[in-house]
């Protein structure tokens, strides 16, 4: 599996504080590679650092072999970039964007058909400055993709979407994938990590705390989670603390919660099998990226 | 069309969308001239403005105010906010770089405002037979020179004023004592001598006397057109030295 894009010993400093701090990473080709941290981990950073927007002051960036300070030209013609926070001109048309954007690469993506894609087909004569905070998020994206790059940087994909259109755009970057397109995603949003990446650094004060798929992530965290369950037979729950893995059992009316760590769930629902005892509203919960962050880091994003 | 003509072509559209602008640049020359044009006697030369003719006098201040307005005005606040919103960045990103945007967007209003010097110059000569500029060469190098020292200066405004809102109040600042001391809200000839040299000074001074002299048929003094390379030439150099692409 060739590396599409090799990152070793990244560093970005401003005012002494080393704000990217010697993180090094892999990409393959047509994964799609997660940066997740909170606001101020040096995501944008990092990426902008690749993207040859920002200067870095120290390691290796090679994306498609080319270094982004020395190759700057010959990488912009092969990727594409949606920054965090943009603009365009008010009374510029989407259609013209996406036309005037297409001119600036040797072998453009058909505008139109971006368009329909990402549900913009209504809108080619629209002015900027009247869509909506959705529409220009997915108007960016489209500019990303116009080029039609190998390599797609996104940062904060979702922001400013609702969940149905935020669902609707992560089918959209896995079609992109699917096509064969490398894809550097940033992002806070766990639950959007966890459906689209194939593997995922986390970010922490410049630093890469861990890297691995996101379930990976989740059995190395091996934090406690939770089963629950409505039993439909007479069960005694307590029982269920002799199973490997399990911290406690617990009964709130009619329901109960075991919590545990490692694969406990399995052995839990293995019993219950065993026993014949029936449940209704199986449930795991805690068991994500969310808990697993917290373990892996010692805290929560929004500390 | 390769990236930088698409850039020009979309630059302009977008400029004809601003109403206020093409008013100021294209509509106000024009009522300015029509306007005076009516005033009985003034298409004859006038003794308060040494001898030259009172419709070609507001031909040639509407000159200056196209200038200012566009180099004082435009060229500050457009890429102020060009830079601010983040459109300079977003190009960074791609095969064509941001100062080609720049670069175009000059390159626009320069024609804008050579187009609305022709304008003037048809209308007056078919509403009051008001001869073109009479040292023709001289009146085109004068225009040209002004367009560098007004336009630079706004670069070099749009280059040190930390947010839009700044670079456009910096060039307002820099508009209104241009234009008086210009000569366009009353001649230099009613001017006290101080007066008048502060305004050949200022760009807007010396592009104003070099373009009523040519277009009177006196050659422009010297002096005038080199005040106005001087600040193209410094305020240019000086842009390029501090210019920031993006919000700080």
């Amino acid at each position: 599996m060739t590396a599409v894009i090799e990152v070793t010993g990244l560093t970005k400093r401003y005012g002494g504080l080393a704000v990217v701090d010697d993180i090094a990473f892999h990409v393959d080709a047509g994964e799609i590679f997660g940066i997740l941290g909170p606001n101020g981990a040096g995501k944008t950073t990092a990426v902008e650092c690749m993207e040859g927007l920002r200067r870095r002051d120290g390691g290796e960036v090679r994306i498609l072999g080319l270094d982004p300070l020395t190759d700057r030209h010959r990488l912009h013609q092969r990727i594409g970039v949606q920054l965090q926070e943009s603009q365009l001109q008010e009374k510029l048309k989407v259609r013209e964007a996406l036309e005037l954007y297409a001119s600036f690469y040797p072998n453009p993506a058909d505008w139109r058909e971006l368009l329909e894609r990402w549900g913009l087909a209504g809108k080619a004569d629209a002015k900027f400055a009247k869509l909506s905070g959705g529409q220009k998020q997915r108007l960016f994206i489209a500019l990303a993709l116009i080029g039609n790059p190998e390599v797609v940087f996104l940062d904060e994909l979702t922001s400013g979407l609702d969940p149905g259109a935020r669902h609707a755009t992560w089918d959209l970057i896995s079609q992109v994938r699917a096509q064969g397109v490398t894809v550097v995603l940033v992002s806070h949003f766990m639950d959007e990590v966890e459906e689209l990446c194939d593997r995922v650094a986390i970010l922490e004060r410049g630093r890469i705390a861990a890297l691995d798929t996101p379930a990976g992530l989740v059995d190395r965290a091996g934090g406690e989670y939770r089963v629950r369950f409505r039993p439909m037979a007479p069960l005694d729950e307590q029982s269920l603390t002799a199973l490997p893995g399990v911290v406690s059992a617990t009964r709130r009316g009619n329901q109960v919660d075991v919590t545990g760590t490692g694969d406990f769930a399995s052995a839990v629902t293995a019993e219950l099998a065993r026993r014949q005892v029936l449940v209704a509203d199986l449930r795991i919960e805690g068991r994500s990226l969310d808990s697993a962050y917290v373990a892996l880091t010692g805290r929560s994003m929004e500390s | 069309m390769n990236g930088f003509s698409r850039l020009a072509f979309v630059e302009t559209k977008l400029f004809l969308r601003e109403t206020g602008a093409a008013i100021g640049v294209f509509g106000l020359p024009v009522a300015l001239v029509i306007g005076f044009g009516l005033i009985p006697g003034f298409s004859d030369p006038q003794k308060s403005l040494s001898g030259q003719i009172g419709t070609e006098y507001i031909a040639s201040i509407s000159v200056a105010i196209v200038l200012a307005v566009l180099g004082l005005t435009g060229v500050p606040m457009v890429i102020g906010q060009y830079r601010e919103r983040g459109i300079l960045r977003r190009l960074g990103v791609t095969p064509v770089r941001p100062l080609t945007l720049l670069l175009a967007d000059l390159m626009v209003w320069a024609a804008a405002a050579i187009l609305s010097v022709a304008v003037v110059i048809g209308v007056a000569r078919l509403a009051y037979h008001v001869p073109a500029p009479r040292l023709a060469g001289w009146f085109i190098l004068s225009l040209l020179l002004g367009i560098a020292a007004l336009f630079s200066l706004g670069l070099l405004v749009a280059s040190v004023a930390p947010t839009a809102r700044s670079s456009a109040g910096l060039g307002w600042l820099l508009f209104f004592p241009n234009m008086f001391f210009a000569g366009v809200y009353f001649p230099t000839e009613e001017m006290s001598s101080v007066m008048r040299q502060i305004g050949n000074f200022t760009p807007l001074g010396s592009a104003l006397h070099a373009v009523r002299d040519s277009w009177m048929g006196v050659t422009p003094r010297p002096e005038y057109l080199g005040i106005m390379a001087a600040y193209a030439v410094i305020a240019a150099a000086v842009s390029a030295r501090f210019f920031r692409w993006e919000q700080a």
